[in-house]
């Protein structure tokens, strides 16, 4: 006997429900504070951030923890609660060399004005599981707390000059290229839909919330021959810098916060074009918070997106700029790949019925009889 | 309207540069109807750069080439709106690539190769394309049983003609072709030859040829023009240059190819 | 179930989720899409609190025309309570609070996924489709700076060779859903992944007919009584789906049929993938094979 399939409403309520429990767990288990996530998880914290297109530590936190830790799930979140934000302005363009400096080395120098600075990085690190944060009992978590250096930086006395700026001044690698149409405001891939050909400031908005793993996949194809960069690691900063903006009441601008950024500067080896000398090029990275394999990744894609523009073969994957564009926002692949668990039963029963016809001219009539 | 007491196709000072590299400098010639051009020169000498100039496919630096259409008499083909070109391109020109698989659909069958064109400007009828593109296999000599095969599937020779009837089913006035022997075996290649021969005097086509082999413009062309690092050399009736070259050049050509 | 219900809008976000400048962009690239019937328009597609993929761009263009007067009805697949029907209608219940509806003549915007009702559209209805993948070039041309190209020069002679690729090789053409239409003589346009059956209740619709890409972001459009041809050969016509059945619910024999399997031994049953005009027709008295065994007024 059949019944048609009714009462969606309260199987959607029924999974809800399962989805709430299966977040939380173990309810004998405390549950996370937002704040021990953006406190403790904050390189989870920073992802979110940047590919949700949002700086905001507290919102970022809640999303993973909603999202049970999905960090794709949590960027998609903070994304669609970012669509309702109004815009009140635009903030002047940061300047990363007035940088609070955290951490800061350059792969090209031996040594360079201010410093090769270690600052907090895993790189040097063995990785070996640690088994003193297995499980600590709040009595030895506290002590803990004492053993912990709460490290201060030392007071940065002047702006650090970026690595590539030095170079820049002995004319041996391009210059910051402006903008063909200086003067324009740079594009906003949040208010107008992407075109083709895309400007280096569409191209740099998209990278720089593109999928971590996507870029780093990329990344490491143009390294292994996919595209033609012959990349060095000019600079590598992570630091505090300021956000300003000029109220139009005002006329002059004033400093509304501080946010963390990654910053990396790609030097690319370049034979030179009709129109150019021989010279090194730049790819550039900007990411929110402290995400150096991401910054890494979007500078080297940056530099083999410009292969065209450089005159260069172009005709790798990571080279080409639909390709590259279209494939890297994860909100928008995690959704069409994951929609397919949608129902198709229409078109499905229209390839069914177009398959019968196929097969019924195929087989031999004898062969339908004997059925 | 177009006439044929002036030239189909006329090129005057094509200069090309690839940045500060040289590509063709200062050439012209007229190609008349019905008349096969041979353009011979080693690899760099700018042979493909002209013709790619003269067929539309890459804008000469400098210089223009004319051409006389059936609707509208002569035209600068670099200057016309980007849909009369691409019509022109697709109907009235042909263009042979040296691989075939750059000039075929390698996803879909001989017959949809063939009927590309018709389709493109507005063929509706399945049977009737199918018929003309029977008859296009017949005259460039293929089995007419292999209509619904993929051009993989078929010899190199076998996808030069399939790329031949692609292109003539429009019954193009010229037609454009890049070394459309090259890759092909001497036994395979005479007996191409021979084809084209006999499709270009039969059908009134006018040809431009680019070779560095002096044996195919010889089968082929009427005339001949011989380039070297961009200029063209020496030019003339086919046979005259060939048999009594004027320019050292030439007569280096010459020579190398009788005594190898 | 209600045929019609109201639901208080949720306090925190504007009415129908999308701020007024946001709607105004969204309008502004459906006055376009209207007036240039069958083009993509780009438009600045939102993140919405959906998955892009599951009817953003739908879900955008209703958001952008619905007023409170307006009456609401959703279906994917033809019906009314699959679950992204049910979870796009209470999108729009708890953010609009406008009137949803299951009965296609009682809406005045239809969002839908996959099919166009069986029963006729009004002069003052909209049809609003969900869209995967907009351009109908796109499986023969991957790059959109050429597609779009094509589109300005009207090269559409590659479209006919697949389908004449097709009939070579099988007999017939052989695209069964989001088959390539024309629209008034000129775009060439993909109609959503509805049922190639559905084709001809697009041509001269007296409805409005707008579709929304969410993810691709794009919006176009058919306006009311516009000429949509479904692509064919002269001696190859185009033909819809036919069935030796009729639904065994409802007894219909001109409605798209669902394919239903009943049990592990390969027992099927056809019934209307339409789940409103079945209804309609066991309640008006119509009867089919396995009359009795659902009961129209619902769970």
């Amino acid at each position: 006997m059949y019944v048609a399939v009714k009462g969606g409403e309260r199987a959607i309520e029924a999974s809800h429900r399962l989805l709430e429990a299966a977040r939380r767990g173990d309810p004998a288990v405390p549950e996370l504070s937002t704040r021990q996530v953006s406190e403790q998880l904050p390189r989870a914290v920073d992802r979110v951030m940047a590919e949700g297109s949002l700086y905001d530590r507290e919102l970022a936190a809640l999303a993973i923890r909603q999202a049970a830790g999905d960090l794709v799930e949590a960027i998609f979140l903070l994304r669609a609660y970012r669509t309702t934000l109004p815009r009140l302005g635009n903030s002047e363009p940061v300047d990363t060399a007035r940088m609070l400096v955290r951490r800061r080395i350059s792969a090209t120098f031996k040594d360079v004005p201010g410093g090769q600075i270690l600052g907090p990085t895993p790189d040097y690190t063995h990785r070996l599981l640690d088994f003193r944060l297995a499980d600590i009992a709040p009595t030895h978590a506290a002590q803990g707390e004492d053993t912990v250096q709460r490290d201060r930086l030392p007071p940065q006395e002047e702006p650090m000059p970026r690595v590539m700026d030095l170079l820049g001044r002995e004319g041996l690698v391009e210059d910051e290229t402006p903008a063909a149409d200086e003067g324009q405001p740079p594009a906003d891939i949040t208010r107008e839909p992407l075109r083709f050909p895309a400007g280096r400031d569409a191209r740099l908005q998209v990278l720089a919330r593109g999928d971590e793993g996507f870029l780093l996949a990329l990344g490491y194809a143009s390294q292994r021959g996919f595209s033609n960069t012959h990349p060095f690691a000019g600079e590598i900063r992570y630091g505090v810098v300021a956000v300003a903006i000029v109220p139009e009441e005002l006329g002059f601008a004033i400093e509304i916060g501080e946010i963390e950024l990654t910053e990396v500067q790609m030097v690319n080896q370049f034979a030179g074009s009709d129109t150019a000398p021989p010279q090194f090029t730049r790819g550039y990275g900007l990411v929110f918070g402290h995400q150096e394999r991401k910054a890494m990744s979007m500078a080297l894609v940056d530099r083999s997106l410009r292969g065209r523009e450089l005159g260069e073969a172009a005709d790798s994957p990571t080279e080409d700029e639909e390709f590259v564009l279209y494939h890297s926002d994860n909100v928008e692949s995690s959704g069409f790949v994951q929609h397919l668990k949608l129902p198709h039963y229409v078109d499905f029963q229209s390839e069914l019925e177009l398959l019968r016809r196929l097969r019924s001219e195929f087989d031999p009539p004898s062969a339908q009889a004997a059925e | 309207m177009a006439c044929d007491d002036r030239p189909l196709l006329s090129a005057r000072g094509l200069t090309r540069y690839y940045g500060r590299i040289l590509g063709c400098r200062d050439v012209s010639f007229d190609i008349w109807p019905g008349e096969v051009l041979g353009i011979v020169g080693e690899s760099g000498s700018g042979k493909t750069t002209v013709l790619k100039c003269i067929s539309a496919r890459l804008e000469p630096s400098a210089g223009t080439v004319t051409y006389d259409t059936r609707t509208d008499g002569p035209v600068d083909i670099h200057r016309v709106s980007e849909p009369s070109r691409r019509l022109l391109m697709r109907t009235d020109w042909g263009f042979v690539h040296q691989d075939p698989r750059d000039g075929l659909r390698m996803a879909v069958s001989a017959g949809a190769n063939i009927g590309e064109r018709l389709m493109a400007v507005g063929a509706r009828h399945y049977g009737q394309i199918r018929e003309t593109a029977t008859s296009w296999l017949g005259k460039v000599e293929m089995d007419t049983g292999r209509m619904d095969d993929l051009p993989r599937t078929f010899s190199g020779g076998m996808q030069q003609r399939l790329q031949i009837a692609r292109n003539l089913v429009t019954a193009p006035r010229i037609v454009f072709m890049d070394e459309p022997t090259g890759g092909l075996d001497v036994s395979v290649q005479a007996r191409l030859l021979d084809l084209l021969r006999g499709l270009v005097s039969d059908l009134g086509l006018a040809a431009v040829v680019v070779t560095h082999d002096l044996a195919v413009t010889r089968l082929l062309s009427h005339r001949l023009l011989v380039m070297r690092h961009g200029t063209v050399v020496e030019t003339g009736l086919t046979d005259q240059v060939l048999d009594d070259p004027q320019h050292p050049y030439t007569q280096l050509l010459v020579s190398s190819v009788l005594h190898p | 179930m209600t045929r019609v219900s109201t639901v208080a809008p949720d306090g925190g976000y504007t009415f129908a989720y999308l701020d007024e400048q946001t709607k105004r962009m969204v309008r502004r690239a459906i006055l376009k899409a209207v007036a240039i019937p069958g083009y993509q328009v780009p438009f600045a597609s939102r993140e919405m609190p959906l998955p892009f993929g599951w009817g953003t761009g739908g879900i955008q263009v209703t958001a952008s025309i619905i007023g409170r007067e307006d009456t609401l009805k959703v279906i994917d697949q033809g019906a009314d309570d699959t679950v992204n029907a049910v979870s796009i209608r209470a999108f729009f219940a708890r953010t609009a609070g406008v009137p949803t509806t299951t009965r296609t003549e009682d809406a005045t915007i239809i969002q839908t996924r996959h099919r166009i009702p069986e029963t006729p559209l009004r002069a003052s209805q909209i049809l609003v489709y969900q869209v995967p993948i907009p351009e109908p070039l796109r499986w023969l041309e991957p790059r959109e700076a050429e597609t779009r190209r094509m589109h300005a020069l009207q090269e559409y002679g590659v479209m006919h060779v697949r389908l004449y690729e097709d009939i070579a090789r099988y007999g017939h053409i052989a695209t069964s859903y989001d088959y390539p239409v024309r629209v008034n003589g000129r775009y060439l346009m993909r109609p959503s992944p509805i049922p190639k059956f559905d084709n001809p209740k697009m041509d001269r619709s007296p409805a409005l007919q707008l579709f929304g890409a969410g993810r691709e972001k794009r919006i176009y459009a058919v306006p009311p009584h516009t000429e949509v041809r479904s692509l064919d050969f002269d001696d190859h016509p185009f033909e819809v789906q036919k069935w030796d059945q009729a639904c065994a619910l409802c007894g219909s024999t001109a409605s798209f049929l669902d394919e239903i399997v009943t049990d592990n031994q390969g027992g099927r049953m056809f019934v209307c993938s339409d789940t409103d005009h079945c209804d309609a027709r066991v309640l008006a008295g119509h009867v089919g094979s396995a009359a009795g065994d659902r009961d129209p007024g619902g769970a």
